[in-house]
Protein backbone atom coordinates (compact mmCIF):
# COMPACT_ATOMS: atom_id res chain seq x y z
CA UNK A 1 0.00 0.00 0.00
CA UNK A 2 1.56 2.84 -1.08
CA UNK A 3 1.57 6.49 0.87
CA UNK A 4 -1.48 7.70 -0.78
CA UNK A 5 -3.66 4.91 -0.84
CA UNK A 6 -2.85 4.96 3.09
CA UNK A 7 -3.91 8.70 3.47
CA UNK A 8 -7.04 7.81 1.36
CA UNK A 9 -7.57 5.21 3.94
CA UNK A 10 -7.48 7.66 6.74
CA UNK A 11 -9.27 10.22 5.06
CA UNK A 12 -12.43 8.13 5.17
CA UNK A 13 -12.49 8.36 8.90
CA UNK A 14 -12.13 12.19 9.00
CA UNK A 15 -14.53 14.99 8.56
CA UNK A 16 -13.59 16.37 4.85
CA UNK A 17 -15.22 19.18 4.30
CA UNK A 18 -18.89 18.24 5.20
CA UNK A 19 -19.04 20.42 8.37
CA UNK A 20 -16.30 23.09 6.91
CA UNK A 21 -19.45 24.06 4.62
CA UNK A 22 -22.03 23.97 6.94
CA UNK A 23 -20.19 26.35 9.14
CA UNK A 24 -19.30 28.62 6.58
CA UNK A 25 -22.99 29.17 5.40
CA UNK A 26 -23.95 29.84 9.29
CA UNK A 27 -20.84 32.13 10.05
CA UNK A 28 -20.27 33.99 6.70
CA UNK A 29 -18.14 36.64 8.36
CA UNK A 30 -15.68 34.12 10.13
CA UNK A 31 -12.27 33.31 8.64
CA UNK A 32 -11.45 29.88 8.84
CA UNK A 33 -8.33 28.28 8.11
CA UNK A 34 -8.15 24.83 6.62
CA UNK A 35 -5.25 22.33 6.90
CA UNK A 36 -4.92 18.77 5.74
CA UNK A 37 -2.53 16.31 6.17
CA UNK A 38 -2.53 12.65 5.82
CA UNK A 39 -6.28 12.60 5.13
CA UNK A 40 -6.99 14.57 8.49
CA UNK A 41 -8.78 18.01 8.46
CA UNK A 42 -7.83 20.80 10.82
CA UNK A 43 -9.62 23.84 10.81
CA UNK A 44 -8.53 27.09 12.37
CA UNK A 45 -10.05 30.13 14.05
CA UNK A 46 -9.97 32.96 15.77
CA UNK A 47 -10.30 32.30 19.55
CA UNK A 48 -13.11 35.14 19.70
CA UNK A 49 -15.48 32.82 17.74
CA UNK A 50 -14.22 29.38 19.26
CA UNK A 51 -17.07 28.50 21.73
CA UNK A 52 -19.72 29.24 19.22
CA UNK A 53 -18.19 27.56 16.32
CA UNK A 54 -17.64 24.55 19.19
CA UNK A 55 -21.05 25.09 20.16
CA UNK A 56 -21.92 24.43 16.40
CA UNK A 57 -20.24 21.81 15.67
CA UNK A 58 -21.85 19.69 18.69
CA UNK A 59 -25.57 20.74 17.88
CA UNK A 60 -25.35 20.78 14.43
CA UNK A 61 -27.07 18.05 12.99
CA UNK A 62 -24.71 17.77 9.86
CA UNK A 63 -21.94 18.31 12.27
CA UNK A 64 -22.93 16.41 15.65
CA UNK A 65 -19.80 16.27 16.91
CA UNK A 66 -20.97 15.05 20.43
CA UNK A 67 -18.01 13.78 21.87
CA UNK A 68 -14.90 15.88 22.82
CA UNK A 69 -12.00 13.19 22.78
CA UNK A 70 -9.23 15.86 23.71
CA UNK A 71 -8.11 19.14 24.67
CA UNK A 72 -4.42 20.22 24.42
CA UNK A 73 -2.00 22.94 23.00
CA UNK A 74 1.09 23.60 21.16
CA UNK A 75 3.61 26.14 21.67
CA UNK A 76 5.13 27.87 19.27
CA UNK A 77 7.83 30.51 20.81
CA UNK A 78 8.47 32.97 18.32
CA UNK A 79 5.45 33.31 16.56
CA UNK A 80 2.97 36.31 16.99
CA UNK A 81 0.90 34.11 18.72
CA UNK A 82 2.91 31.20 20.50
CA UNK A 83 -0.50 29.32 21.63
CA UNK A 84 -1.94 27.07 19.93
CA UNK A 85 -5.63 25.45 20.96
CA UNK A 86 -6.25 22.47 20.33
CA UNK A 87 -9.36 20.52 19.90
CA UNK A 88 -10.46 16.71 19.06
CA UNK A 89 -13.66 15.98 18.17
CA UNK A 90 -15.63 13.04 17.49
CA UNK A 91 -18.69 12.20 16.11
CA UNK A 92 -20.79 8.91 17.00
CA UNK A 93 -23.56 9.48 14.65
CA UNK A 94 -21.39 10.03 11.82
CA UNK A 95 -18.34 7.85 12.66
CA UNK A 96 -15.76 11.22 11.93
CA UNK A 97 -13.35 13.09 13.56
CA UNK A 98 -12.00 16.76 13.41
CA UNK A 99 -9.82 18.72 14.78
CA UNK A 100 -10.12 22.24 15.41
CA UNK A 101 -7.36 24.51 16.50
CA UNK A 102 -7.05 28.71 17.29
CA UNK A 103 -4.01 30.80 17.94
CA UNK A 104 -4.02 32.70 21.17
CA UNK A 105 -1.38 35.31 22.46
CA UNK A 106 1.35 35.71 25.06
CA UNK A 107 -0.49 35.00 28.79
CA UNK A 108 -3.07 32.53 26.44
CA UNK A 109 -6.87 33.24 27.83
CA UNK A 110 -9.47 30.93 25.98
CA UNK A 111 -13.10 30.32 26.59
CA UNK A 112 -13.63 27.07 29.03
CA UNK A 113 -15.66 24.32 27.00
CA UNK A 114 -16.49 22.49 30.15
CA UNK A 115 -20.49 23.90 29.65
CA UNK A 116 -20.48 22.07 26.05
CA UNK A 117 -18.61 18.84 27.35
CA UNK A 118 -18.05 18.02 30.85
CA UNK A 119 -15.02 15.77 30.36
CA UNK A 120 -13.21 19.17 29.10
CA UNK A 121 -12.97 20.17 32.92
CA UNK A 122 -9.93 17.85 33.53
CA UNK A 123 -8.43 17.63 30.32
CA UNK A 124 -8.13 21.88 30.35
CA UNK A 125 -7.08 21.25 34.08
CA UNK A 126 -4.41 19.38 32.48
CA UNK A 127 -3.88 22.15 29.73
CA UNK A 128 -3.74 24.76 32.35
CA UNK A 129 -1.37 22.72 34.70
CA UNK A 130 1.16 22.37 31.69
CA UNK A 131 0.93 25.23 29.55
CA UNK A 132 -0.09 28.03 31.73
CA UNK A 133 -3.37 28.49 29.31
CA UNK A 134 -6.75 30.29 31.70
CA UNK A 135 -9.29 28.69 31.12
CA UNK A 136 -12.30 31.19 31.09
CA UNK A 137 -15.79 30.08 33.17
CA UNK A 138 -14.13 26.84 33.76
CA UNK A 139 -15.56 25.33 37.30
CA UNK A 140 -12.28 24.28 39.09
CA UNK A 141 -9.33 25.57 37.17
CA UNK A 142 -6.44 23.89 39.83
CA UNK A 143 -3.16 22.25 38.69
CA UNK A 144 -4.08 18.38 38.74
CA UNK A 145 -1.04 16.57 37.75
CA UNK A 146 1.78 19.01 39.55
CA UNK A 147 1.71 19.80 43.00
CA UNK A 148 -0.68 22.95 43.83
CA UNK A 149 2.25 24.60 45.09
CA UNK A 150 4.16 24.07 41.76
CA UNK A 151 5.75 27.15 39.59
CA UNK A 152 6.24 27.41 35.88
CA UNK A 153 4.48 25.58 33.41
CA UNK A 154 6.48 22.37 32.14
CA UNK A 155 5.31 21.49 28.66
CA UNK A 156 6.55 25.59 27.27
CA UNK A 157 9.71 24.77 25.22
CA UNK A 158 11.45 27.53 27.35
CA UNK A 159 11.12 25.02 30.69
CA UNK A 160 13.63 22.87 30.29
CA UNK A 161 13.92 18.87 30.97
CA UNK A 162 15.22 19.02 34.06
CA UNK A 163 13.48 21.20 36.37
CA UNK A 164 14.35 24.37 37.54
CA UNK A 165 14.63 23.39 40.97
CA UNK A 166 15.87 19.95 42.05
CA UNK A 167 13.24 19.30 44.69
CA UNK B 1 -32.43 4.93 67.91
CA UNK B 2 -30.54 7.80 68.92
CA UNK B 3 -32.58 7.98 72.53
CA UNK B 4 -31.63 4.32 73.18
CA UNK B 5 -28.10 4.76 72.23
CA UNK B 6 -28.01 7.98 74.81
CA UNK B 7 -29.60 6.16 77.56
CA UNK B 8 -26.94 2.84 77.30
CA UNK B 9 -24.09 5.74 77.22
CA UNK B 10 -23.99 8.41 79.73
CA UNK B 11 -22.56 11.45 78.56
CA UNK B 12 -22.64 10.45 74.58
CA UNK B 13 -25.45 12.83 73.32
CA UNK B 14 -26.00 11.61 69.48
CA UNK B 15 -27.81 14.43 68.35
CA UNK B 16 -24.39 16.34 68.25
CA UNK B 17 -22.96 14.81 64.98
CA UNK B 18 -26.14 14.18 63.32
CA UNK B 19 -25.24 15.92 59.84
CA UNK B 20 -21.88 16.21 61.02
CA UNK B 21 -19.56 15.57 57.84
CA UNK B 22 -16.55 13.45 58.01
CA UNK B 23 -13.06 14.34 55.99
CA UNK B 24 -11.63 10.65 54.84
CA UNK B 25 -8.69 10.61 53.00
CA UNK B 26 -8.50 7.32 50.91
CA UNK B 27 -4.81 7.11 49.01
CA UNK B 28 -2.80 7.56 47.70
CA UNK B 29 -1.36 4.36 49.08
CA UNK B 30 -4.11 2.35 49.42
CA UNK B 31 -4.56 -1.62 48.58
CA UNK B 32 -7.98 -0.99 46.93
CA UNK B 33 -7.03 2.17 44.75
CA UNK B 34 -4.67 -0.01 42.34
CA UNK B 35 -1.61 2.67 42.47
CA UNK B 36 -1.43 6.12 43.60
CA UNK B 37 -5.14 7.40 43.28
CA UNK B 38 -5.77 9.35 46.08
CA UNK B 39 -9.20 10.27 46.67
CA UNK B 40 -10.64 12.66 49.53
CA UNK B 41 -14.27 12.05 50.39
CA UNK B 42 -16.58 13.73 52.52
CA UNK B 43 -18.63 11.12 54.22
CA UNK B 44 -21.85 11.52 56.15
CA UNK B 45 -22.02 8.58 57.99
CA UNK B 46 -21.20 5.89 55.26
CA UNK B 47 -22.35 8.24 52.64
CA UNK B 48 -20.17 9.50 50.29
CA UNK B 49 -21.18 13.53 49.95
CA UNK B 50 -18.46 14.37 47.80
CA UNK B 51 -15.30 12.96 46.41
CA UNK B 52 -11.88 15.33 45.11
CA UNK B 53 -9.49 12.68 43.15
CA UNK B 54 -5.97 13.81 43.77
CA UNK B 55 -3.71 12.65 40.40
CA UNK B 56 -0.22 13.38 39.65
CA UNK B 57 1.73 10.88 42.10
CA UNK B 58 3.15 9.03 39.01
CA UNK B 59 3.41 11.72 36.48
CA UNK B 60 6.61 11.33 35.01
CA UNK B 61 6.69 14.12 32.45
CA UNK B 62 6.56 11.64 29.39
CA UNK B 63 5.10 14.20 27.14
CA UNK B 64 8.70 16.51 28.25
CA UNK B 65 10.82 13.64 27.54
CA UNK B 66 9.00 12.89 24.05
CA UNK B 67 10.33 15.97 23.07
CA UNK B 68 13.71 15.13 24.10
CA UNK B 69 14.12 11.52 22.56
CA UNK B 70 14.30 10.34 18.91
CA UNK B 71 11.01 8.95 17.57
CA UNK B 72 12.06 5.69 18.18
CA UNK B 73 13.32 5.72 22.08
CA UNK B 74 10.20 7.30 23.17
CA UNK B 75 8.86 3.81 22.25
CA UNK B 76 10.24 2.55 25.43
CA UNK B 77 8.44 5.20 27.73
CA UNK B 78 4.79 4.15 26.14
CA UNK B 79 5.71 0.80 28.04
CA UNK B 80 4.81 2.54 31.13
CA UNK B 81 1.61 4.15 30.57
CA UNK B 82 -0.91 1.07 30.85
CA UNK B 83 2.04 -0.94 32.28
CA UNK B 84 -0.69 -3.92 32.12
CA UNK B 85 -0.78 -4.01 28.25
CA UNK B 86 2.52 -2.50 27.59
CA UNK B 87 2.55 -4.04 23.32
CA UNK B 88 -0.86 -1.78 23.22
CA UNK B 89 0.41 1.05 23.92
CA UNK B 90 3.63 0.48 21.67
CA UNK B 91 1.31 -0.78 18.69
CA UNK B 92 -0.59 2.79 19.09
CA UNK B 93 2.44 4.35 19.11
CA UNK B 94 4.13 3.03 16.19
CA UNK B 95 0.77 3.65 14.24
CA UNK B 96 0.94 7.45 14.57
CA UNK B 97 4.48 7.80 13.96
CA UNK B 98 3.74 5.42 11.08
CA UNK B 99 0.57 7.57 10.06
CA UNK B 100 3.16 10.86 10.46
CA UNK B 101 5.58 8.99 8.00
CA UNK B 102 3.20 7.97 5.49
CA UNK B 103 3.89 4.54 5.70
CA UNK B 104 2.17 0.86 6.21
CA UNK B 105 3.58 -2.45 7.69
CA UNK B 106 3.27 -5.72 5.82
CA UNK B 107 0.31 -8.14 6.48
CA UNK B 108 2.09 -10.99 8.75
CA UNK B 109 3.38 -7.42 11.24
CA UNK B 110 -0.24 -6.42 11.23
CA UNK B 111 -1.46 -9.92 12.71
CA UNK B 112 1.34 -9.99 14.56
CA UNK B 113 0.65 -6.87 16.15
CA UNK B 114 -3.10 -8.10 16.83
CA UNK B 115 -2.46 -11.31 18.31
CA UNK B 116 0.05 -8.99 20.51
CA UNK B 117 -2.40 -6.72 21.03
CA UNK B 118 -5.33 -9.13 22.03
CA UNK B 119 -3.13 -11.40 24.48
CA UNK B 120 -2.36 -8.01 26.16
CA UNK B 121 -6.03 -7.16 26.49
CA UNK B 122 -6.05 -10.39 27.85
CA UNK B 123 -3.55 -10.04 30.38
CA UNK B 124 -4.76 -6.43 31.41
CA UNK B 125 -8.47 -7.34 31.92
CA UNK B 126 -7.01 -10.93 33.86
CA UNK B 127 -5.45 -8.30 36.47
CA UNK B 128 -8.28 -6.26 36.35
CA UNK B 129 -10.52 -9.61 37.47
CA UNK B 130 -8.10 -10.56 40.05
CA UNK B 131 -7.65 -7.71 42.49
CA UNK B 132 -11.58 -6.41 41.54
CA UNK B 133 -12.67 -9.59 43.02
CA UNK B 134 -10.08 -9.40 45.89
CA UNK B 135 -11.05 -6.01 47.20
CA UNK B 136 -14.76 -7.19 47.41
CA UNK B 137 -13.45 -10.42 49.16
CA UNK B 138 -13.43 -13.11 46.84
CA UNK B 139 -10.29 -14.26 46.98
CA UNK B 140 -9.84 -17.81 44.83
CA UNK B 141 -9.96 -15.37 41.82
CA UNK B 142 -6.66 -13.66 41.85
CA UNK B 143 -5.30 -16.96 42.13
CA UNK B 144 -6.50 -18.02 38.79
CA UNK B 145 -5.79 -14.97 37.14
CA UNK B 146 -2.53 -14.64 38.46
CA UNK B 147 -1.52 -17.98 37.65
CA UNK B 148 -3.05 -16.99 33.58
CA UNK B 149 -0.85 -14.12 33.80
CA UNK B 150 2.03 -15.41 34.48
CA UNK B 151 2.15 -18.07 31.60
CA UNK B 152 0.95 -15.10 29.81
CA UNK B 153 4.34 -13.10 30.61
CA UNK B 154 5.96 -16.53 29.72
CA UNK B 155 4.84 -15.46 26.49
CA UNK B 156 5.90 -12.01 26.65
CA UNK B 157 9.17 -12.69 27.60
CA UNK B 158 10.07 -16.02 24.94
CA UNK B 159 8.98 -13.19 21.84
CA UNK B 160 9.97 -9.53 23.39
CA UNK B 161 12.75 -10.65 25.84
CA UNK B 162 10.98 -8.68 28.64
CA UNK B 163 8.38 -9.54 30.99
CA UNK B 164 6.61 -6.14 31.63
CA UNK B 165 8.16 -3.27 30.02
CA UNK B 166 8.00 -5.32 26.41
CA UNK B 167 9.10 -2.26 23.61
CA UNK B 168 8.74 -4.76 21.24
CA UNK B 169 7.78 -2.82 18.85
CA UNK B 170 9.43 -1.03 15.82
CA UNK B 171 8.11 1.63 13.90
CA UNK B 172 7.52 -0.09 10.91
CA UNK B 173 7.62 -3.11 12.00
CA UNK B 174 8.60 -5.32 14.91
CA UNK B 175 11.89 -6.13 16.80
CA UNK B 176 11.21 -9.93 16.66
CA UNK B 177 9.62 -12.14 14.09
CA UNK B 178 7.32 -15.19 15.86
CA UNK B 179 8.69 -18.78 15.44
CA UNK B 180 6.48 -21.40 14.68
CA UNK B 181 6.72 -23.01 17.89
CA UNK B 182 5.74 -19.82 19.71
CA UNK B 183 2.31 -19.14 17.66
CA UNK B 184 1.80 -23.18 19.12
CA UNK B 185 2.42 -22.48 22.41
CA UNK B 186 -0.27 -19.41 22.33
CA UNK B 187 -2.63 -21.99 20.90
CA UNK B 188 -1.78 -23.81 24.03
CA UNK B 189 -2.09 -21.41 25.88
CA UNK B 190 -5.83 -20.57 24.32
CA UNK B 191 -6.63 -24.04 24.91
CA UNK B 192 -6.10 -23.96 28.90
CA UNK B 193 -6.95 -20.56 29.48
CA UNK B 194 -10.43 -20.54 28.70
CA UNK B 195 -11.79 -23.52 30.89
CA UNK B 196 -9.84 -20.90 34.03
CA UNK B 197 -12.14 -18.17 32.79
CA UNK B 198 -15.12 -20.21 32.98
CA UNK B 199 -14.23 -21.01 36.30
CA UNK B 200 -13.35 -17.72 37.40
CA UNK B 201 -17.13 -16.62 35.90
CA UNK B 202 -19.04 -19.72 37.40
CA UNK B 203 -17.47 -18.07 40.93
CA UNK B 204 -18.62 -15.12 40.28
CA UNK B 205 -21.30 -14.28 37.82
CA UNK B 206 -23.89 -15.85 39.57
CA UNK B 207 -22.30 -15.38 42.86
CA UNK B 208 -25.38 -14.04 45.50
CA UNK B 209 -22.60 -11.74 47.20
CA UNK B 210 -20.62 -10.66 43.98
CA UNK B 211 -23.91 -9.80 42.51
CA UNK B 212 -25.27 -8.03 45.32
CA UNK B 213 -21.77 -5.58 46.34
CA UNK B 214 -21.73 -4.72 42.30
CA UNK B 215 -25.60 -4.64 40.48
CA UNK B 216 -26.87 -1.14 40.73
CA UNK B 217 -23.88 0.31 42.01
CA UNK B 218 -22.18 3.18 40.53
CA UNK B 219 -24.76 3.73 38.02
CA UNK B 220 -23.17 5.85 34.65
CA UNK B 221 -25.88 6.36 32.07
CA UNK B 222 -24.98 6.15 28.37
CA UNK B 223 -25.61 10.45 27.82
CA UNK B 224 -23.14 10.79 31.33
CA UNK B 225 -20.40 8.34 30.13
CA UNK B 226 -20.50 10.34 26.54
CA UNK B 227 -20.56 13.49 28.29
CA UNK B 228 -17.57 12.61 30.58
CA UNK B 229 -15.40 11.13 27.87
CA UNK B 230 -15.46 7.68 28.97
CA UNK B 231 -14.46 5.22 26.51
CA UNK B 232 -13.60 1.57 26.07
CA UNK B 233 -15.35 -1.06 28.84
CA UNK B 234 -16.43 1.81 30.51
CA UNK B 235 -18.57 3.11 28.04
CA UNK B 236 -19.73 0.32 26.30
CA UNK B 237 -20.90 -1.18 30.17
CA UNK B 238 -22.69 2.24 29.74
CA UNK B 239 -24.41 0.39 26.62
CA UNK B 240 -22.77 2.03 23.90
CA UNK B 241 -21.68 -0.06 21.34
CA UNK B 242 -18.59 1.65 20.18
CA UNK B 243 -15.08 0.10 19.74
CA UNK B 244 -12.78 1.67 18.01
CA UNK B 245 -11.50 -1.77 16.23
CA UNK B 246 -15.06 -1.27 14.86
CA UNK B 247 -15.69 2.21 14.44
CA UNK B 248 -12.32 3.46 13.14
CA UNK B 249 -10.63 0.09 11.90
CA UNK B 250 -6.74 -0.10 12.02
CA UNK B 251 -4.00 -3.21 11.60
CA UNK B 252 -5.77 -6.06 10.43
CA UNK B 253 -8.84 -6.09 12.31
CA UNK B 254 -11.51 -5.42 9.80
CA UNK B 255 -10.85 -9.21 8.41
CA UNK B 256 -11.73 -10.80 12.46
CA UNK B 257 -14.90 -11.47 13.21
CA UNK B 258 -15.49 -10.92 16.76
CA UNK B 259 -18.96 -9.07 19.05
CA UNK B 260 -18.64 -5.77 20.97
CA UNK B 261 -19.90 -6.89 24.11
CA UNK B 262 -22.27 -4.24 25.94
CA UNK B 263 -24.01 -3.91 28.97
CA UNK B 264 -27.40 -2.21 29.45
CA UNK B 265 -27.62 0.15 33.06
CA UNK B 266 -24.01 1.05 33.40
CA UNK B 267 -23.60 -0.52 37.13
CA UNK B 268 -20.54 -1.96 38.62
CA UNK B 269 -22.49 -5.58 37.30
CA UNK B 270 -22.54 -4.82 33.52
CA UNK B 271 -18.82 -3.39 33.19
CA UNK B 272 -17.51 -6.72 35.27
CA UNK B 273 -19.76 -8.84 32.31
CA UNK B 274 -18.49 -6.72 29.46
CA UNK B 275 -14.52 -7.11 30.31
CA UNK B 276 -15.29 -10.94 30.58
CA UNK B 277 -16.92 -11.31 27.26
CA UNK B 278 -14.32 -9.24 25.94
CA UNK B 279 -11.56 -11.61 27.20
CA UNK B 280 -13.38 -14.45 25.00
CA UNK B 281 -13.73 -12.01 22.04
CA UNK B 282 -9.94 -11.51 22.49
CA UNK B 283 -9.47 -15.49 22.54
CA UNK B 284 -11.73 -15.76 19.06
CA UNK B 285 -9.46 -12.79 17.71
CA UNK B 286 -6.20 -14.39 18.33
CA UNK B 287 -7.44 -17.94 17.35
CA UNK B 288 -8.18 -16.34 13.99
CA UNK B 289 -5.01 -14.91 14.09
CA UNK B 290 -3.43 -18.06 14.45
CA UNK B 291 -5.05 -19.30 11.29
CA UNK B 292 -4.11 -16.37 9.17
CA UNK B 293 -1.12 -14.91 9.98
CA UNK B 294 0.82 -14.81 6.66
CA UNK B 295 4.23 -15.60 6.07
CA UNK B 296 6.76 -12.95 4.81
CA UNK B 297 8.08 -9.76 5.32
CA UNK B 298 7.57 -8.36 9.01
CA UNK B 299 8.98 -4.99 8.24
CA UNK B 300 7.71 -2.38 6.32
CA UNK B 301 10.15 -2.14 2.97
CA UNK B 302 11.35 1.66 4.27
CA UNK B 303 15.16 1.77 4.47
CA UNK B 304 14.92 5.01 5.84
CA UNK B 305 12.92 4.46 9.20
CA UNK B 306 13.68 0.32 9.91
CA UNK B 307 16.89 -0.56 10.86
CA UNK B 308 17.96 -3.17 8.43
CA UNK B 309 18.58 -6.33 8.99
CA UNK B 310 22.13 -7.37 10.55
CA UNK B 311 23.70 -9.04 7.38
CA UNK B 312 22.86 -6.16 5.43
CA UNK B 313 24.91 -3.72 7.64
CA UNK B 314 28.02 -5.78 7.79
CA UNK B 315 27.93 -6.60 3.77
CA UNK B 316 26.16 -3.96 2.12
CA UNK B 317 26.89 0.23 2.00
CA UNK B 318 23.50 1.20 1.62
CA UNK B 319 22.87 -0.88 5.30
CA UNK B 320 25.82 0.25 6.98
CA UNK B 321 24.82 3.80 6.44
CA UNK B 322 21.21 3.19 7.00
CA UNK B 323 21.62 1.65 10.48
CA UNK B 324 24.01 4.48 11.28
CA UNK B 325 22.13 7.21 10.32
CA UNK B 326 18.90 5.29 12.38
CA UNK B 327 20.65 5.16 15.09
CA UNK B 328 22.76 8.61 15.03
CA UNK B 329 20.20 10.88 13.85
CA UNK B 330 16.99 9.48 14.08
CA UNK B 331 14.42 9.33 11.63
CA UNK B 332 12.64 12.15 10.10
CA UNK B 333 9.27 12.28 9.58
CA UNK B 334 7.82 15.11 7.61
CA UNK B 335 6.42 18.85 9.45
CA UNK B 336 3.01 18.12 10.14
CA UNK B 337 0.59 16.85 12.68
CA UNK B 338 -1.18 13.57 13.20
CA UNK B 339 -3.83 12.25 15.75
CA UNK B 340 -4.25 8.87 16.13
CA UNK B 341 -6.88 6.70 18.61
CA UNK B 342 -6.45 2.97 19.51
CA UNK B 343 -9.03 0.69 21.62
CA UNK B 344 -6.96 0.26 24.52
CA UNK B 345 -7.10 -2.71 27.39
CA UNK B 346 -8.77 0.89 29.51
CA UNK B 347 -10.33 2.48 26.48
CA UNK B 348 -8.80 5.33 23.55
CA UNK B 349 -5.57 5.74 23.64
CA UNK B 350 -4.34 8.21 21.27
CA UNK B 351 -0.94 9.70 19.87
CA UNK B 352 -1.23 13.90 18.71
CA UNK B 353 2.10 14.11 17.48
CA UNK B 354 3.02 17.32 15.91
CA UNK B 355 6.39 17.29 13.81
CA UNK B 356 8.46 20.05 12.44
CA UNK B 357 10.36 17.41 10.70
CA UNK B 358 13.08 17.05 13.26
CA UNK B 359 14.44 13.94 14.99
CA UNK B 360 11.79 13.66 17.74
CA UNK B 361 8.28 14.82 18.18
CA UNK B 362 7.65 18.46 18.48
CA UNK B 363 4.56 18.05 20.30
CA UNK B 364 3.55 14.09 21.92
CA UNK B 365 0.04 14.74 23.36
CA UNK B 366 -0.72 10.75 25.06
CA UNK B 367 -4.99 10.88 25.65
CA UNK B 368 -5.47 8.24 27.63
CA UNK B 369 -8.67 6.07 28.43
CA UNK B 370 -8.11 5.65 32.28
CA UNK B 371 -7.25 9.29 32.82
CA UNK B 372 -10.28 10.57 30.89
CA UNK B 373 -12.52 7.90 32.39
CA UNK B 374 -11.80 8.32 35.71
CA UNK B 375 -13.25 11.90 35.79
CA UNK B 376 -16.65 9.79 35.72
CA UNK B 377 -15.66 9.25 39.48
CA UNK B 378 -16.76 12.11 41.23
CA UNK B 379 -20.09 11.97 39.53
CA UNK B 380 -20.80 8.10 40.47
CA UNK B 381 -20.08 7.97 44.07
CA UNK B 382 -22.37 10.82 45.23
CA UNK B 383 -24.77 9.24 47.39
CA UNK B 384 -23.67 5.14 47.66
CA UNK B 385 -21.91 3.90 50.67
CA UNK B 386 -18.27 4.11 51.15
CA UNK B 387 -17.93 0.41 51.16
CA UNK B 388 -18.80 0.90 47.45
CA UNK B 389 -16.25 3.00 46.67
CA UNK B 390 -13.76 0.63 46.30
CA UNK B 391 -16.20 -1.56 44.24
CA UNK B 392 -16.37 1.73 41.49
CA UNK B 393 -12.83 2.54 41.36
CA UNK B 394 -11.97 -0.81 41.03
CA UNK B 395 -14.74 -1.05 37.97
CA UNK B 396 -13.13 1.86 36.42
CA UNK B 397 -10.32 0.61 36.47
CA UNK B 398 -7.69 2.98 36.33
CA UNK B 399 -4.07 2.01 35.87
CA UNK B 400 -2.07 4.87 37.78
CA UNK B 401 0.48 4.88 35.23
CA UNK B 402 -1.28 5.44 32.37
CA UNK B 403 -3.51 8.51 34.14
CA UNK B 404 -0.72 10.13 35.68
CA UNK B 405 2.21 9.51 32.64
Amino acid sequence: MNEFDQDARFAKMWDQGESLALLRTAFDQLEIQVVEFRGEQTLIVAPEALLDVLAFLRDDGGCDFDFLTDVTALHWPGREKPFEMVYQLYSFSRNKRLRLKCAVGVDPVVPSVSPLWPTANWLERECYDMFGVQFEGHPNLRRILMPADYEGWPLRKEFPLKSFSSD
Amino acid sequence: MSEALNQKSPGFDSSDHENEIITLNMGPSHPATHGVLRLVLELDGEIVRSCRPDLGYLHRGFEKIAENKTWQQFMAWTDRMDYLAPISNNVGYALAVEKLLGIDVPPRCKDLRVILCELSRISAHMLWLGTHALDLGAMTVFFYTYQQREMLYDLFEEITGARLTTTTVRIGGMARDASPEWLKKVGEFLDRFVPVLDDCERLLTRNRIWMGRTQDVGVLSAEDAVAMGCTGPVLRGSGVEWDLRRAQPYLSYPDYDFEIPVGSIGDCYDRYLVRVEEMRQSVRIVRQGLEHIPEGALNADAPKVVLPPKEKVLSSMEGLIHHFMILTEGIHPPQGEVYHGIEGAKGEIGFFLASDGGPSAYRCRLRTGAFVNLQAIEKMVLGSMIADVVTIVGSLDPVMGEVDR
